[in-house]
């Protein structure tokens, strides 16, 4: 059987629910009666339990279902929501966490989880809901050992007994081969082909590892689901060469009625009597009815594959080869106007123009995918550390490259637990300074320019400059002489210098003085930089600046004589046509008035030195407004040609540091076009 | 480059420019390509004629007239982009014909070229004699050095 070729699958899919699950936690914990994100909640870890399950991660699975009891019990109002509760879910869903990263680092998924599985059981059993004991289940797998072969856990009767719910078979299958058989991993491999052809194989005795490494005699066995029949399958396994004997039992009646018959022992001392038989078989039939009616809850879950980055690129060089060849098809086919080759070189134009869509797309990923995460983080920590805590996300749709993704997320998490931990205070402190008692932190990002921000800003204690410093100059980080010539800007970011930390008490969660400067480092090396913007008892604002290297940006074409140049959109507000007359001179400059403010007029073809073949005297000029931070300036071009996305291009390393030329991008027809850099015109 | 003393032979692309033939090792060359549309790249010195896109790789690209201080020509047919790589760079030449792959003896190489006349020394490396031809080897490193 052979799962490698899911796991990834897997993994990716796994870590969608887990991130569902806790996004609704969340919003469970806001909503305590709504039932129906229990629902959702219950969803996601009923197919997660699934997956892990088929997957063969047993421990994965197995607290998934603990997980699924209490959820049961919640959504069936046994058991009222509480943040004890919840907090023990979290708990749990961090766990489940830890497993996933360890599976998807090559690991078995295997963890200690006996401290929150018995907090689970607690919860499950002190809100007088059915309890399972363990002993009960010990009992129940030694009487499944003696009617059967194999021994079926809590999560494999549960699969099993809903696929027969869903009108599949479960089958216990026995294969014996011949005594001189040679090939024996072959005729495994053989035999777990045809099984999974024709359904799901749950689980073999032995282990499908051991069976490949040929670690059995004659016989082994399999739990297996089909909706063949039963001789079907027997038929299908003996044409498998070398294959002895095939037995293939049907399961309803010993297993199956084995789990109702054990959870209703245990249901005898309590009261209501199918609680836990709906718990173990319902979900399915739950499932399908959350499905239907729920659907605007928005859960789409999105299938994934990896796609190795390096391949994206040379797909997307390779789309841009073509590019250049659609242009040239384009001119071709005009000047041989053939009309059959003009429909043809159209078509194929807007096919391309969508699969660039596609491939420009592809590479850029929504830093939600990173910020998700903080939520709950951001909880759990102000629970640690008894404040309140209030955690805004805005721009969390902003793209950034996958590489640039991949790397933030551990700076982040430094930052924000830094702001936690240091910067809000506890809600004594801040009443008594008159602030409101929950402290903000706000976590932002956004384009400009050519640089995507991001910029975590608390509402907390600020940054006590003279204890930095003394801090810095007792650590060695700078001399007494230079401390004096610093800004107030520079002695912010001394708390980025390695081996400093200025918390009085040093807590495990940020602190040991590694944090910051690890943040710096890898900022910087991804081509960005960080500053800190703070005022003592008003809060702080960390500041990351990452360059658009290889994003996709939109922008307005511009033309300039026969030159094209591209000004980023997220630099503009609007474009305009004034008037010759309109212009006024202020102190050797040329201004206009926009809308009541006084913007400068400049001039892009003197700036850029474009060769003009003769003076132009318009009578009207076309102005783009653009905007750094509060100031206005107004460009002027000779005619705009149009807004469309880009793939931004570095001009490469012979050429650095052009002024007012942030980079370069290839257009339609296969040409350069260069990037204005509307920062560098306004000083 | 330098590089040829400790070999044997080296090949070499063989192109002209205005009366003379230079030459720069095939390890440096990538491609040759047809002159295409360039983008000129504004506040850049005047040899700098500007990019173009290289398969998808935006490529700065020198004029070599320009930068030898040799007189300007209208664009010609067999003008030639050689595409240089040097250390991280990536920069096309505008030659005006690229002539020939060659291998060049390294004892062949003078270090010291005393023939080469108006243009500036700094540029060369050395020069070769085949035959009746002279070829001048060319100091990568200062051609693309200034711009640094």
């Amino acid at each position: 059987m052979e799962v490698n070729q899911y796991l990834e699958m897997f993994i990716e899919e796994s870590k969608e629910h887990l991130q569902a699950c806790s996004e609704h936690l969340l919003e469970l914990e806001k909503n305590p009666e709504d039932l129906s994100i229990v629902n959702e909640i219950f969803r996601s870890a009923h197919t997660l339990k699934g997956m892990s399950a088929t997957m063969g991660f047993e421990d994965l699975a197995d607290l998934t279902h603990k997980m699924e009891n209490v959820l049961d019990a919640i959504r069936n109002e046994k058991i009222q929501v509480t943040p004890e509760i919840l907090d023990v879910v979290f708990e749990s869903v961090d766990h489940l966490e830890e497993m996933v990263m360890d599976i998807a680092e090559g690991g078995d998924g295997k963890r200690d989880v006996q401290a929150t599985v018995e907090q689970l059981k607690r919860i499950e059993a002190g809100e007088e809901v059915v309890k399972v004991m363990e002993a009960a289940k010990e009992i129940a797998a030694t009487t499944v050992q003696q009617e059967s072969q194999l021994i079926y856990d809590d999560f494999e009767k549960t699969v099993l007994a809903q696929s027969v719910e869903q009108g599949h078979f479960a089958y216990e299958i026995s294969v014996t081969l011949r005594e001189d058989c040679l090939l024996k991993a072959a005729r495994v491999f053989m035999v777990f082909e045809i099984l999974e052809k024709n359904g799901d194989v749950i689980k073999s005795v032995p282990a499908v590892d051991r069976l490949e490494e040929e670690q059995f005699d004659q016989t082994f066995h399999i739990a297996f689901i089909s909706k063949e029949q039963a001789d079907d399958l027997q038929k299908k396994l003996m044409k498998v060469s070398e294959v002895e004997e095939v037995l293939v039992i049907p399961l309803e009646n010993n297993v199956l009625k084995l789990d109702k018959k054990v959870e209703t022992v245990e249901e005898v001392p309590q009261q209501p009597q199918q609680e836990v038989v709906k718990a173990v078989v319902e979900p399915v039939a739950t499932n399908n009815k959350a499905q239907s009616p729920n659907n605007k809850s928005g859960h789409v879950s999105n299938k994934m594959i990896r796609v190795n980055i390096e391949r994206l690129d040379i797909l997307m060089n390779l789309f841009e080869e073509l590019v250049i060849d659609r242009g040239r098809l384009q001119s071709i086919s005009a000047e041989v106007n053939h009309q059959e080759l003009n429909e043809t070189v159209e078509r194929m134009s807007r096919v391309m123009g969508d699969l660039q869509n596609i491939v420009l797309t592809m590479r850029m990923v929504q830093v939600e995918t990173v910020f998700n995460r903080f939520p709950k983080m951001v909880r759990q920590l102000s629970r640690d550390l008894n404040k309140k805590i209030n955690l805004e996300i805005i721009g969390a749709e902003t793209e950034l490259d996958r590489t640039v993704i991949d790397e933030i997320g551990d700076p982040l998490v430094h930052l924000i637990r830094n702001s936690l931990d240091h910067g809000i205070e506890s809600p004594e402190v801040r009443l008594a300074k008159g602030k409101p008692e929950e402290g903000t932190v706000q976590l932002r990002a956004f384009h400009s320019g050519n640089y995507v921000f991001i910029e975590i800003e608390d509402d907390g204690a600020g940054i006590n400059r003279e204890k930095v410093l003394a801090k810095a100059i007792s650590k060695g980080v700078v001399t007494t002489e230079t401390a004096k010539t610093l800004s107030d800007k520079q002695i912010n970011e001394l708390i980025l210098a390695s081996g400093f930390s200025t918390a009085d008490v040093i807590s495990d969660i940020s602190g040991r003085g590694v944090g910051l400067d690890v943040v710096k480092t890898t900022i910087e090396s991804l081509g960005g930089n960080i500053s800190i913007d703070s005022t003592e008892g008003v809060g702080s604002t960390f500041s990351i600046q990452l360059p658009l290297t290889l994003s996709i940006i939109s922008v307005m074409l511009v033309e300039i004589e026969k030159e094209i140049y591209a000004i980023p959109l997220s630099s503009i507000i609007e474009t305009s046509i004034i008037r010759h007359s309109e212009i006024l001179n202020a102190h050797n400059q040329k201004v206009i008035d926009f809308r009541g403010k006084v913007v400068p007029l400049v001039f892009l073809d003197e700036i850029f030195e474009v060769p003009r073949s003769e003076s132009q005297d318009d009578e009207f000029y076309s102005v783009v407004i653009v905007r750094k931070g509060e100031k206005l300036a107004g460009l002027v071009v000779d005619s705009f040609i149009g807004q469309q996305e880009i793939v931004l291009k570095s001009l490469g390393n012979y050429l650095t540091n052009i002024f007012a030329i942030s980079g370069a991008t290839i257009l339609g027809n296969g040409k350069v076009a260069l990037i204005v850099d509307c920062n560098a015109l306004m000083k | 480059m330098t590089s040829a003393v400790e070999q044997e032979y080296i090949k070499v692309i063989v192109f002209q420019l205005a009366d003379k033939e230079y030459a720069i090792p095939v390890s440096h060359v990538q491609g040759i390509e047809k002159l295409m549309h360039i983008t000129r790249v504004p506040k850049t010195p005047p040899f700098v004629k500007g990019v173009i896109n290289l398969r998808g790789v935006v490529t700065p690209i020198i004029d070599l007239r320009e930068r030898f201080n040799l007189p300007i020509v209208g664009e010609e047919d067999a003008a030639r982009i050689i595409i240089i790589t040097l250390e991280d760079m990536e920069v096309g030449f505008v030659v005006d014909s690229a002539n020939d792959v060659l291998d060049i003896a390294a004892d062949s190489i003078e270090q010291q070229p005393e023939v080469v006349g108006s243009l500036e020394e700094e540029f060369i490396s050395g020069v070769a004699k085949l035959d009746n031809r002279l070829l001048i080897l060319l100091h990568l490193d200062k051609v693309l050095n200034p711009l640094s």
